[in-house]
């Protein structure tokens, strides 16, 4: 019920900002979209609702994760535009496994994501039980762990474990 | 000035897109391809957004439109990256030649 209220606020919020600036009309209109959204979708948005009110938590997402997502997002954008110029293309592809410890799905999802959009990675595939995310690399180093970890995972798997998944957090 | 400012984000955003065409041309298979085309359109189509947001004069009704592209489009495009390379491995496409390692398709061989 939690999730399907916040659901509600959040569609309703999207609806306001897309519509800005909001009349009478609109936000009827809004609100019988957003009951209709949060009723179908809404039990699947938020499944620990205390996760997201924890301030410290929002604040090392917003002040730790984002900078450092948008630096990696623009370094990879020119190692990209570096190979795809480069008259010889130096590129070595190849799929490897990278083992994770995130459990929870919102820290997977974010972790995917973000390997997605930095330098030279792409997740192709998810194993949830055994915690390994399949990764296409185009110029691999190494296909064992420690240095698929190393040049991978360790620039945001210690941080979104952090954010997302310790009881904790100081 | 602020104009100025939005014109550049604007062309370096353009500039991005064009890598990212060039790389969906020349790189070999879709998966490098993807590559090229997640992030450079990525970044390159956010650019403009960003841009588009300065030159409409900040908190407009059409800035919040392209903030709220922004977010939405740095949500949805690895998401799709990832189910499209996914669907393309299971559909049994195979990697470049020159591709070093293919664990997936180690770890995936006993299944169907």
């Amino acid at each position: 019920m939690k999730s399907r209220i916040m659901m509600f606020v959040f569609a309703f919020a999207v609806w306001c900002i897309l519509c800005w600036v909001p009349d009478t009309q609109h936000l009827i209109a809004g609100a019988a979209v957003a009951l209709i959204v949060a009723a179908i979708m809404g039990s699947m948005f938020v499944t620990r609702p205390h996760m997201l009110f924890n301030p410290i938590r929002v604040f090392y997402f917003l002040f730790w994760y984002i900078p450092i997502f948008i630096w990696e997002l623009l370094k990879a954008n020119f190692d990209v535009a570096y190979r795809v110029i480069h008259p010889s293309m130096p590129i070595n592809p190849g799929i490897v496994r990278l083992k994770t410890e995130l459990k929870s799905d919102t820290g997977l999802t974010f972790l995917a994501n973000s390997i997605t959009l930095t330098p030279g990675t792409l997740t192709v595939d998810i194993n949830k039980e055994d915690g390994i995310l399949y990764i296409h690399w185009i110029n691999v180093v190494g296909s064992d762990p420690d240095t698929t970890f190393r040049e991978i995972g360790s620039r945001f798997e210690p941080m979104l474990k952090k954010i997302f998944e310790e009881d904790v957090v100081k | 000035m602020i104009d100025i400012i939005g014109m550049v984000f604007i062309g370096t955003g353009l500039a991005f897109d064009v890598l990212g065409c060039l790389g969906l041309v020349r790189l070999p298979d879709v998966y490098n391809r993807l590559q090229a085309a997640t992030k450079c359109v990525t970044l390159g189509t956010c650019s403009i957004l960003f841009g588009t947001f300065l030159m409409a004069g900040g908190f407009t009704p059409t800035g919040f439109k392209a903030l709220i592209a922004i977010v939405f489009l740095v949500l949805a495009s690895p998401v799709a990256a990832h189910a499209i390379s996914r669907g393309a491995h299971r559909a049994g496409i195979k990697l470049w030649d020159k591709s070093i390692v293919d664990s997936y398709a180690e770890d995936k061989e006993g299944e169907a």
